[in-house]
């Protein structure tokens, strides 16, 4: 399915130098509207200074990134939000002690002006919290709810939710399932699988074959920086997987 | 809270959310009525009741501030020193003989000036943590003021530099006798407290220092700009220092160089007792009034029935430790497991 739908991103080429070290070194990688890529590696492959890349955070070395067919320069993370480029951090990034609907809307809430205040517009982020989890069917007790009352899967459900809120034409992964009790994988793989179907493209970062054979259409392997192998998952197996994490072809 | 009743246990926890918002109200009111029952004559009479809010009125300045940086995850141990400074520019630009305006508006001017200087020490120099900053500032700050007068008291200002902490509102045309006025610096913290809820609420400037407390890292992720609410916080406390001294000119009519001395602890007291958490995005401004109120109450009470100001330092120090026992009791049963 994936390759009848559109080019989102594609990384060309892409390198990264830290000093003398090499963390990347021309790789590249393509994302299409409506699939999912899982990106698997061992620690120190590349996988995360790649998705620095991705959202803005690193400046790459040499290579470019294009989106929708256009080159872009990322200079923050602020671009490539801007562009629909969207991070869902390993962390979570989310503020316990707020409301679901504020970390949702967090940094980019609907206000009302008065002069140099910004007022915070309630029940236009109630509204929209509300519309945004329906969509997603993520079910909460309340968008009011605060996030440290929830559990890792709902925490990471709202990460997701806030990740896809503004339009979010590709969502990236870091380990989205690393922290999560296991009857709450199931609930965030079919939240994966929802994002696809509306035709966003997830790349998804994991060292779990369980979760790239469950969600992903395509997957990639780095090794020592480089693109080491790649497969649509029908033509692969875990095992092949496996061994290209360890760098056996 | 064993299996003994499903829909008692319910309702409890149907209860918590109240209890967490107005439990300290709660408390304030326990407060009230035991003080009235033990000294029914004189604790509820107009006379008393102003008293307190006259005696709170500075304080309640220092706390609001401060409690706006403890919602940041941080501290202002400078509050003090901060109001003392601007109450000594105060003292000096009146006795050079500026008019009324200028007097008043220059506390408050210093006041924002040293809140700045804080905010932008912690953020430029990337101080450890704040606490180091306004330590060092507190004595910079106290030093300066008394460099700056010498070290003695500055006394005498006009009726108009003291209207805020000394005018009082004649209340006779509501059929009361002369003596049931109200303090105008009742009138000043109802305001003022009313603004700062509306901003820590309403707004979303006030909505990111609640996130900035809550998870600073998510902030940043969330392309807030850290740093520049953390400057506008810590200006903010020491503007309201600089209110508190120009309240403190209007009750003393005296700048002083003993002025707000360890009041901070004061303030931080109060936040503490009124339900704010030191790790930050927790509290409430109503919370930090009944903080200051309970502090208030307690230190008049114990005055009224005579009790040595040695037994009133330890009450106090009892109430912050229980009140923060509480609270975390109170998260035992609230946060899930």
């Amino acid at each position: 399915m994936s390759s009848a739908n559109q080019l989102l991103l594609e990384a060309k080429n892409v390198t990264k130098y830290f000093g003398t070290i090499t963390a990347l070194e021309n790789v590249n990688l393509k994302i299409h509207a409506g699939e999912c890529l899982g990106v698997v590696g061992d620690n120190g492959a590349g996988k995360t200074t790649l998705m620095k890349v991705l959202s803005g955070l690193y400046k790459p070395s040499a290579g470019s990134l294009h989106f929708e067919g256009k080159e872009k320069v990322l200079e923050s993370p602020r671009d490539s939000q801007n562009l629909g480029l969207e991070m869902v951090y390993q962390d979570l990034a989310l503020a316990g002690n707020l409301p679901i609907g504020e970390n949702i809307f967090l940094g980019r809430e609907p206000t009302t002006n008065l002069g140099l205040l910004k007022f915070l517009d309630y029940k236009k982020i109630k509204e929209l919290t509300e519309a945004h989890l329906g969509k997603l069917k993520i079910n909460v007790k309340s968008a009011d709810q605060k996030v440290e009352e929830l559990s890792g899967g709902q925490r990471q459900a709202v990460a997701i939710a806030r990740s896809t809120a503004f339009n979010a034409k590709v969502v990236i992964m870091d380990e989205p399932t690393a922290a999560l009790a296991i009857k709450e994988v199931g609930k965030v793989l079919d939240l994966i699988n929802g994002l696809k179907k509306t035709g966003v493209g997830v790349i998804v970062i994991s060292h779990r074959m369980d979760d790239i054979f469950a969600v992903c259409d395509r997957v990639m392997a780095l090794f020592q920086g480089t693109n080491f192998a790649e497969s649509e998952l029908s033509n692969t197996s875990r095992d092949e997987v496996i061994g290209w994490i360890m760098g056996k072809k | 809270m064993d299996s003994k009743d499903q829909d008692k246990n319910s309702l409890y926890l149907k209860l918590i959310p109240y209890f967490e918002k107005y439990g300290i109200l709660l408390l304030l009111v326990i407060m009230i009525v035991v003080m009235h029952f033990l000294q029914p004559d004189v604790f509820l009479s107009w006379r008393n009741v102003t008293n307190v809010f006259k005696q709170i009125s500075w304080q309640s300045m220092l706390a609001l501030g401060v409690f706006m940086v403890i919602v940041t995850a941080g501290i202002d141990l400078s509050v003090g020193s901060i109001m003392m400074l601007s109450l000594m520019i105060l003292a000096i630009v009146a006795k050079a003989g500026a008019p009324w305006y200028i007097v008043v508006i220059t506390p408050l001017i210093a006041g924002f000036l040293c809140g700045l200087f804080n905010g932008l020490g912690i953020t430029l120099l990337r101080m450890p943590h704040p606490f180091i900053m306004t330590l060092g500032t507190l004595y910079i700050f106290r030093g300066t003021g008394n460099l700056i007068s010498g070290g003695t008291p500055i006394s005498g200002f006009t009726d108009e530099v003291r209207y805020l902490g000394h005018g009082r509102i004649d209340l006779t045309w509501l059929g009361l006798e002369k003596s049931q006025y109200l303090p105008v610096s009742l009138v000043l913290i109802a305001i003022v407290y009313i603004i700062f809820w509306i901003f820590m609420n309403k707004t979303r400037t006030g909505k990111w220092i609640y996130a900035i407390g809550g998870n600073p890292n998510a902030a940043r992720a969330s392309g807030i700009n850290v740093n520049k609410i953390l400057v506008i916080v810590y200006s903010l406390c020491g503007f309201l220092s600089g209110i508190g001294a120009l309240i403190l000119a209007g009750r003393t009519d005296s700048g002083y160089p003993n002025a707000g001395l360890q009041s901070e602890l004061d303030a931080i007291a109060a936040c503490i007792i009124g339900g704010a958490s030191f790790f930050g995005g927790r509290g409430t401004v109503l919370g930090v009034f009944a903080g200051v109120m309970i502090m208030g109450i307690l230190r008049n009470g114990l005055n009224l029935m005579d009790v040595s100001s040695f037994w009133q330092q330890v009450l106090i120090g009892s109430i912050i430790v229980l009140a923060v026992y509480v609270d975390v009791l109170r998260r035992d049963f609230g946060t899930r497991k």
